[in-house]
């Protein structure tokens, strides 16, 4: 697969679809194992699927936002759990692309373009979900150091990861620092068998006064949610996004080709009503989603302030497509879509998990009806908060 | 012919008209120049971001971590002095 690794920004999208085709076959395999093998991550960082949004001079291939979400998108249509190692690699490249100092960037970025270093984004906590001004996790300052003491739950690839963008408080404050997992008091906890990503070897993670450098934390205390997971969070809901339009691109094209073949009753399903009823469904839920996502990718290219609640839109839009379409494309496909290897029932189990990471349906909703509701006059509560507001 | 101070009025002027209609529009209510929206418990999650982004891509200029102080982002009038330091340092730089 280096071959890809000089395939450049023009190919990006072919590249996505590339990796994605050599991979069909394996996904099934992958996801009843729960794991992603080491090889096949290290193919994606050669084939530069890790850092493909990286601007050039980082070791990225300086792929514009649409190029990165098409290539997410191919990807997710094989395998979700492929998907989330792009889109936790990329979380925490941009935040540190945005709210590193010339040292950090310098020194994390390119290794993690190259895939040299794989990254997890590990802020949820038991009491700390959706809510991540909740979280507990501390990060006590010492002289010229950081002690991380707490535990995080549900980290995509927590299992393997080399260093882990942490979500704290210190003091109080919101704090983001970066945790090498090599350091003494790592601890990690597998997790199996959860509904979907199940080869995206999740873990909990627990910190147990993890001693790190001062530069480790990225961004003062007070910034760490606001700012720099804010903007890990950002681009993570981008790429599921698009991983979403995949999934729910696959499905559509699984459901429709069983439709035209499969015969019941004496005529292929396509010709039941009821059956086209549900074809027709997925196919606008499909291509509203794609435009949704489209449109975020453009005004995040411009730069546009409204870009972030565009991709909370994308991402609630296409979450919602890819739960209905692979639902959809299961009751088409009837047993053969709940067999043990369907690509369309590991979609379908996939695609729920997307209604509730980066952001759930529930508070993308309030988030959407927020800035509605503000355009239009409307005054928030204007309580005084006792800490930070922080819905993911 | 305006002079220079004419100019800096003006643009003073500009900044603060402009900052104070995003802040309107996005926090659904007009505030005085030394109102602390964080403070009031006006903004939600995403909107520190939508900030940084708005004065970044309406005066191009880059906000990076040196620039983390809330001070700077707080009311407007902090605000307007940030964004008329960073353009005029563009100015002297370029
Ligand atoms: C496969 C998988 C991978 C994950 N990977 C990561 C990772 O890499 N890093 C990481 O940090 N976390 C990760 N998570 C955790 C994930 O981000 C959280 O599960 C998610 O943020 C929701 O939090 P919660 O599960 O605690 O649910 P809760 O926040 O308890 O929410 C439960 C329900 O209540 C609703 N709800 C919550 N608040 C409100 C509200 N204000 N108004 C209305 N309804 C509300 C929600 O919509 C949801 O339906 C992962 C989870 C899964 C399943």
């Amino acid at each position: 697969m280096s071959d890809t690794a000089l395939a450049g920004v023009a190919d990006l999208t072919d590249l996505g679809a590339r990796f994605a085709d050599s991979v069909r076959e394996d996904a099934a395999d992958w996801d009843a194992r729960g794991e992603l093998p080491a090889d096949v991550r290290l193919a994606a960082a050669r084939a530069g699927l890790l850092g493909a949004d990286l601007p050039v001079r980082h070791g990225g291939l300086g792929a514009t936002p649409a190029q990165l979400g098409e290539a997410c998108a191919r990807i997710g249509g094989v395998c979700s759990a492929l998907r989330g190692l792009v889109t936790v690699q990329s979380m925490v490249a941009a935040a540190l692309l945005r709210w590193g100092t010339a040292e950090q960037r310098e020194r994390w970025l390119p290794a993690l373009a190259r895939g040299e270093l794989l990254a997890a984004f590990a802020a949820t906590e038991t009491e700390a979900g959706s809510d991540l001004a909740a979280v507990t996790t501390t990060v006590e300052e010492q002289g010229d150091t950081y002690t991380v003491t707490g535990e995080k739950r549900w980290i995509t690839f927590g299992e393997v990861a080399d260093v882990f963008l942490v979500l704290g408080s210190a003091g109080g404050r919101p704090a983001a620092v970066l945790v090498e997992a090599d350091r003494p008091g790592v601890l990690r906890e597998p997790v199996r068998g959860q509904l979907g990503m199940r080869a995206a070897q999740l873990a909990h993670v627990r910190f147990d006064g993890v001693r790190v450098p001062r530069e480790n934390a990225v961004a003062p205390p007070g910034f760490g949610l606001s700012h720099v997971v804010a903007t890990a969070l950002d681009h993570g809901r981008f790429t599921v996004a698009w991983g979403c339009v995949g999934m729910a691109e696959a499905c559509l094209d699984a459901a429709a080709e069983h439709a035209a073949r499969r015969a019941q009753g004496g005529v292929v399903l396509a010709e039941h009503q009821l059956v086209r009823s549900l074809l027709g469904r997925a196919a606008v839920d499909s291509r509203a989603a794609r435009e949704l996502c489209l449109r975020a990718a453009r005004l995040r290219e411009a730069g546009d302030p409204d870009a972030i609640a565009e991709t909370v839109a994308a991402k609630y839009a296409a979450a919602r497509a890819a739960t209905a379409v692979a639902g959809s494309a299961v009751q088409i496909l009837g047993a053969a879509g709940c067999a043990p290897d369907s690509p369309v029932g590991r979609c379908y189990r996939d695609a729920k998990v997307m209604e509730i990471i980066e952001g759930s349906a529930q508070v993308s909703e309030l988030h959407i009806a927020d800035h509605l509701l503000r355009a239009h006059g409307h005054r928030p509560g204007g309580r005084r908060p006792e800490r930070e507001e922080g819905r993911r | 012919m305006e002079t220079p101070n004419q100019t800096d009025a003006a643009a003073v002027a500009d900044v603060t008209q402009e900052l104070s209609a995003y802040l309107t529009r996005n926090l659904g209510q007009e505030l005085g120049p030394d109102e602390d929206y964080f403070a009031l418990g006006l903004v939600n999650s995403l909107f520190a971001m939508e900030l940084v982004n708005f004065v970044e891509q309406r005066y191009g200029i880059e906000v990076g971590v040196d620039d983390l102080d809330l001070d700077h982002f707080r009311t407007l009038g902090r605000l307007r002095d940030f964004v008329l330091a960073k353009t005029a340092n563009r100015g002297a730089a370029a």
